[in-house]
Order: C-alpha cells, then sequence, then structure tokens
C-alpha cells in the first residue's frame, strides 16, 4: 500500500538529528571548504560528526554509521540542509569512493580506509577526468605498470575536486596495454603526497582552489590499493558514477533549503522586484518538491529491488538545471546588488547567491556533463539508436 | 513511507491499458473526431461493464470505494489512449460530488445511472467561461455559490462551441438556478464542491500525464523509424536529445501526480494541515502534468516534422487534446498562483 507519511520511526529519528544538529552545527558559517583554511576547518567539522555518529548515517555500525534506512539518510539531509550546516568535503569520498568500496572492496581495504575517511583523517579526492578525457573517459591514458608487490602509476589527472588538500585520490589507470577503451582499465586508489607525484591547484570559475592537476611520474601504489578486479576498472568505475549521477550527490535536502531561502529573500523584496519573479520563486519551490517525490519514488523502488540505471541520467539533468534556474531567480530578486562578491559591505547574505549561482552552474557539467546524460537517457531508456 | 503503488493497482491499470488498446484505438478517436453529432466513444460501454466507471463510489452505490490513488493511473491509460469524453470529471470528481451530496435525494438517480454506465456528467465550477464535455454528458453539474445543481443537459441552456480538439465537445452554458436542480445548498455543500474541484484537476493532470507519454511514445517510434543522410533520425542528438528532455518531464510529473493522489486521498489526516498539504499538492501537480504536456506535444511535433503538421498522422489527437483539457479546473498560472498564496 502507498503510505506517504513517514513511520513514527522516522520522525523520530527526524527530531533526534533536528536536536543533534541544531545543538553542534557552528554559530558562523565557516570559510569555503574549497580554500586550504577552510578545507581544515570543514574537516574539523567532519570529526565531530563522526564521532558523534552523524556523517554517514547508512553505513554499518562497525565503521562508524547507524545502519539508517535509506529513507532516514533522506531525512537526515534534509535536516542537515535545513540547519545550513558546513558543506561535506569529505562526500566524493564517503558518497562516491566508499559505495564501490562496500561493494567491491576487501575486508582489509573497508577497514583501512572507511573509517579514517568519513572521519576526515584521511581525505580522498576524486581523480576521473585527464586533459584529453572529459565526457569521453574511456580514452584515458594513464598508465599503470606492474612491477613487485605493486603498481608504477603515470600519467596526469585534472579536475581532481580538492586534490590540492587531499591526501589520496582514485582514479583510472590502464593495465593491459593491448586492450582499448572500457577494457583493461584498473580502479586505483593512490597518495596525492610523496614521491612521484606533483599536485597543482587550479582556481575556479569562483576563484576558490577548488580543483587540482595531478601529475604522476611512476608513482608506486602496493596492490592493496587496487579496489576490485585488475582489468575490471571500468565495470568498477561505473557503479560509483550512477550513485554520483542519481541519490547520494545531490539529495533533495540541500534543493528543498536552498528553495526556502529563496522564499525568505522573496519576501525581502517581494514590495520592489519585478511581479514576474514571483511565478519563478513559485516555480523553484514546486521544483524541490518534486525533486523530492521524484526520489523518494526512487528510494522505494530501489528498495524494492529495481535498480536506478539510466533514469538516474535524467535525475541529473533536472536538478542541476534547477539549481541554476533557483539560484538565476535569487540574483535577479537582488537587483543590482546580485553581483556583489565576498568582501563587499553591500552584498547582500555575504554574497552566497553569487558565489552558489557559480557553484550551480557546475553542475550541468561535473558527474557527466548534461549532453552525456541526455545521450544516455535517450538511448538508454527511450532505446534509441547510438549515433 | 513507501512511494509505490499495489500489485492490484497495477494490474487494473494493465486491464484498464489492454481494453483501451483494443477498444480506443486512433481509429475509434479519428470516428469521434469525425461525428457531426456529439458522439460518445463506444469504448465507454465496455469501460462501464467492467466496473471502472463507477468504481469510485462506494459499495452500497455500485461502486467499489476506489480512492484517488486507484484512479490515478486509470486516468492517465485514458489520456494515453486518447479516450474522448468526461471520464474524470464522471468517474471521479462528479460521481462522488453526487454521493456526497446527493445519495438519498430526488438526484440519486444520476449516482446508479453513472455506475451502471448509462450516464455521463460534466462539471462547471464558479465563474467558468466554458463547460468541457457538456454537449456529450447526460447531465452538468452546476456549482453556483455554496450550493450544487444536477441539470439535464437539455435543460442547461447549451450554446455549442467548437474545441481544438474536434474529438471533446464543449460549450457555454446559459443556465439560471432553478431549484428543481439543486442537489444540495449550504456549507457541506460548499466544501464538497471544493474538494470535487480538487478532484477534476488531479484526474485532469492524470490524463495530462497519460497524454504525454503517447505523445513521447510517437515520437520515439517515428524517430526510430524515419531516415535521413542514411540512419535514422533518432540517432542524431539533437532529436535524442529533445526526446530525453520530454522523457525528463513525464518522470519528474509522475511522481507529483501520484503523490497528489495520495495527498487527496488521505487529505483528512492530519485535519486542516493534511487539507492544506493536498490542495498545495494537486495545484503542483497540475502546473507539472500541464506543463510536461504542452512541452512533450511540442517537442513531438517537431521531432515528427512536417507528417506531424497534418491531421493525416495521429499526434494531432493527442497534441489537441492537451490544448482542450489543459485550460479546466485551473490554468497552470492559476495554480501557481494559488501555491504563491500559500507558501510567499
Amino acid at each position: 500500500m502507498m503510505n506517504l507519511d513517514f513511520s513514527e520511526q522516522e520522525n523520530a529519528f527526524r527530531a533526534e538529528c533536528r536536536t543533534w544538529l541544531e545543538a553542534n552545527v557552528p554559530a558562523h558559517s565557516l570559510p569555503s571548504g574549497d580554500t586550504r583554511e577552510g578545507y581544515a576547518l570543514h574537516l574539523e567539522w567532519e570529526r565531530k560528526l563522526f564521532d558523534a555518529g552523524w556523517s554517514c548515517v547508512s553505513w554499518p555500525k562497525e565503521y562508524g554509521g547507524r545502519e539508517a534506512s535509506l529513507y532516514e539518510w533522506l531525512i537526515f539531509e534534509e535536516e542537515y540542509y535545513r540547519v545550513r550546516a558546513p558543506s561535506r568535503v569529505t562526500q566524493n569520498g564517503i558518497f562516491l569512493l566508499a559505495p564501490t568500496i562496500f561493494e567491491f572492496g576487501t575486508d582489509a581495504q573497508k577497514q583501512r580506509i572507511l573509517k579514517p575517511m568519513a572521519r576526515g583523517d584521511l581525505s580522498i579526492a576524486q581523480a576521473w577526468s585527464e586533459p584529453n578525457s572529459g565526457s569521453d573517459l574511456a580514452s584515458l591514458q594513464s598508465t599503470a605498470k606492474r612491477v613487485e608487490g605493486g603498481w608504477l602509476l603515470s600519467g596526469q589527472k585534472t579536475w581532481s575536486t580538492r586534490g590540492a588538500f587531499s591526501d589520496m585520490a582514485y582514479g583510472l589507470f590502464r593495465t593491459d596495454p593491448s586492450k582499448s577503451r572500457h577494457h583493461g582499465l584498473t580502479y586505483c586508489l593512490f597518495p596525492l603526497k610523496g614521491d612521484g607525484v606533483t599536485v597543482r591547484g587550479v582556481d575556479r570559475l569562483d576563484g576558490d582552489e577548488g580543483f587540482a592537476e595531478l601529475f604522476l611520474d611512476d608513482l608506486f601504489v602496493p596492490d592493496e590499493n587496487v579496489i576490485g578486479e585488475v582489468n575490471k576498472g571500468w565495470e568498477v568505475a561505473m557503479a560509483t558514477t550512477s550513485s554520483e549521477r542519481g541519490l547520494s550527490l545531490r539529495s533533495p535536502g540541500r534543493f528543498m533549503a536552498t528553495a526556502t531561502r529563496l522564499i525568505d529573500l522573496y519576501r525581502r523584496y517581494r514590495e520592489t522586484c519585478e511581479p514576474a519573479l514571483r511565478d519563478q520563486v513559485i516555480d523553484a519551490w514546486i521544483g524541490a518538491e518534486a525533486y523530492r517525490w521524484y526520489t523518494f519514488k526512487s528510494v522505494t523502488d530501489m528498495l524494492s529491488g529495481k535498480p536506478i540505471g539510466a533514469e538516474s541520467s535524467l535525475n541529473k539533468v533536472f536538478w542541476s538545471e534547477m539549481d541554476v534556474r533557483t539560484h538565476e531567480t535569487a540574483l535577479a530578486l537582488l537587483g543590482q546588488s546580485q553581483c556583489l562578491d565576498e568582501g563587499s559591505d553591500q552584498a547582500v547574505d555575504e554574497a552566497s547567491w553569487i558565489k552558489g549561482f557559480q557553484f550551480a552552474l557546475a553542475g550541468p557539467i561535473y558527474a557527466g556533463t548534461n549532453e552525456i546524460q541526455r545521450n544516455i537517457a535517450a538511448q538508454r531508456v527511450l532505446g534509441l539508436p547510438r549515433g | 513511507m513507501h512511494f509505490a503503488f499495489s500489485e492490484d493497482q497495477l494490474r487494473l491499470r494493465d486491464t484498464v491499458r489492454n481494453v483501451l488498446a483494443k477498444e480506443c484505438a486512433p481509429e475509434v478517436v479519428r470516428r469521434v473526431w469525425n461525428s457531426t453529432s456529439p458522439l460518445r466513444a463506444p469504448v465507454w460501454n465496455t469501460l462501464a461493464e467492467n466496473g471502472f466507471v463507477g468504481m469510485a463510489a462506494s459499495e452500497e452505490a455500485g461502486g467499489m470505494g476506489m480512492s484517488e490513488v486507484d484512479l490515478a493511473l486509470m486516468l492517465e491509460e485514458a489520456g494515453y489512449a486518447g479516450l474522448p469524453g468526461p471520464v474524470a470529471e464522471t468517474s471521479l470528481a462528479g460521481l462522488l460530488l453526487l454521493e456526497a451530496l446527493g445519495a438519498s435525494g430526488a438526484h440519486s438517480q444520476w449516482i446508479s445511472r453513472i455506475c451502471a454506465g448509462e450516464a455521463t456528467v460534466a462539471l462547471c465550477f464558479r465563474d467558468q467561461q466554458l463547460t468541457l464535455h457538456a454537449p456529450v454528458a447526460d447531465a452538468v453539474l452546476v456549482a453556483h455559490g455554496d450550493a450544487l445543481y444536477a441539470v439535464p443537459r437539455a435543460e442547461a441552456g447549451l450554446l455549442e462551441q467548437t474545441a481544438v480538439d474536434r474529438a471533446t465537445t464543449i460549450a457555454k452554458l446559459g443556465y439560471a438556478p432553478a431549484d428543481r436542480h439543486q442537489v444540495a445548498r449550504g456549507p457541506a455543500a460548499q466544501t464538497a464542491i471544493e474538494l470535487a474541484y480538487e478532484r477534476a484537476a488531479l484526474g485532469n493532470a492524470c490524463i495530462l500525464v497519460g497524454l504525454a507519454r503517447r505523445m513521447l511514445d510517437l515520437a520515439v517510434t517515428y524517430a526510430k523509424d524515419r531516415e535521413q543522410f542514411g540512419k535514422p533520425i533518432g540517432a542524431q542528438q539533437a532529436v535524442q536529445h529533445h526526446l530525453a528532455n520530454a522523457a525528463g518531464r513525464i518522470a519528474f510529473a509522475q511522481p507529483v501526480v501520484y503523490r497528489a493522489a495520495w495527498a487527496l486521498a488521505n487529505r483528512d489526516r492530519h485535519g486542516d494541515e493534511s487539507r492544506r498539504e493536498a490542495g498545495l499538492a494537486v495545484s503542483a501537480a497540475k502546473v507539472y502534468a500541464e506543463d510536461a504536456a504542452r512541452v512533450v506535444a511540442k517537442i513531438a511535433l517537431q521531432v515528427h516534422g512536417a507528417i506531424g503538421y497534418t491531421i493525416e498522422c495521429d499526434l494531432h489527437f493527442f497534441m489537441k487534446r492537451v490544448w482542450t483539457l489543459a485550460p479546466f479546473y485551473g490554468t497552470a498560472a492559476e495554480h501557481r498562483a494559488r501555491i504563491g498564496a500559500h507558501i510567499l
């Protein structure tokens, strides 16, 4: 039977996380987690979250979770964003790498990586793209050469999120040179400090050093850093990318919180703003609601054993475009002051909307561009032929 | 939280889908389209015989006590098939309105006649300028202030108009309320009328989603079939992206509409709070379903190219149905405004 109310247990869970978050969230917002000093402060917060058992609520208890259901995780996320808690700088580890380790990792890898990563003691960045392999990831050229006890990694990775501040990264390497494209790749974890690796920070559109280029030159990694089977890296990686597009990267709580902030902003400007903006604010609210119910339906499907699959591509297009529109509406409400950046005393809400707008613009690009997502949806959901 | 239809609900949908695929194929819609006098699609009788038309009524009244959630998928299928006539008005909004207000009175005959498939009803709320389906309905339920009137078609003063969808009839009513037609008056009638409006808006949203699905299916089939430059046009990214956008609109409209059906079926569980939530959910559903249907119509036409711009191609039945039904029981703009009044 369809039931769209949360259970007693789920409501109790919401009350519990709300109480903890309200008591513990930093009173003042932290500096951006995509800057060096902000990153360190964010890791401190992550540690506090982890020690209280709120870092990865859906994980098994032995790795620091509380074995919450998927719905409880979504509830946690709603509460987390509602109180405007700091952004999760561990996200590419706990939401993207962790599902891969849970599925493909050995027990030793789980023990070694999961807890320290979630606690912020071991920070791990993604390193998917290469200078010549973005959307066409399978064309990647970085190699791993077999040596005793491990592999020597060579090549260049780029757009590694927070790679400039992280301890390690994960990505794909060509281990069988006789194979091409999706074949003969291996999924590896590698250090970002020490011999054989050079890290160069790259300032993003918003000026934060959120990206890094990674230059690997015979960087040694032991066998224990290989996740899943050698030469089966593509399959292993795909398990992560569908988590990235789908549920785990962008839970509805984030967009509901943005829509709520937009409504607050509208109330401050309603007397002076263009009347046409009213409908855009309403659409932002409806969009966040739609995404919430779409997600709840997807979770029920998942719990009933139906895989999310290629539909996650439609999901990614939806939230990324919605996020851009919501921020554009906010900027329009602000009038001329929309252009003010941090450091301006006339900026509204600490220039958070122009900052958020620039971050939102990354949404249609990262985690597979929206053009790639539309290709996937057309070919795998609608069954259209490949071009 | 469990957001899925039950096995029974899906089976019912499949049954309705199969009946409609067989008995409401495009040639049936075409026949209704081309008839010179208002014509009820023959499939209506089959649906009634199988109990689909009256299933929302209580068991005492000859129905099955089915909820908005049960009916949502059935109405979506009606939209998909392009079933002509007052399907949401009769089977959901009108039937339950009559049962709430006129179950024992002089007008109770309409309930049994609807359940038996002998009668259909059209709905005229508030200051509605036009009434959908009135020329083909047996009665028009007219809401006037806090009173409801059940008016036999012949006494409703119809001024027939021509809708862009020729398979859907439409009229302006020239009706002055008469006591002999009055079903009920007063606060209870007012409440029931408001609820009927919500149901009509929801029913319309379900049909619009079904229409959108149909137009996407037609466009996808065409894109796989039609070749230019030596390959199917559906292999071109420009075409694929249009169709992916259409699929996205539908994928996000569906849960919003289903959630509205559930919220309306369970509107009283937390008193005023859940009734407010149901109203917002219905408005969001109408906005998303209408926007989806309008966007998918444009995309489907574009993908079809010139053939879609003819009345030889079936696509126009479904596009024109969208353009005809969408303005009723609250346009998307009116529902946006209703949401705005609550949240802003």
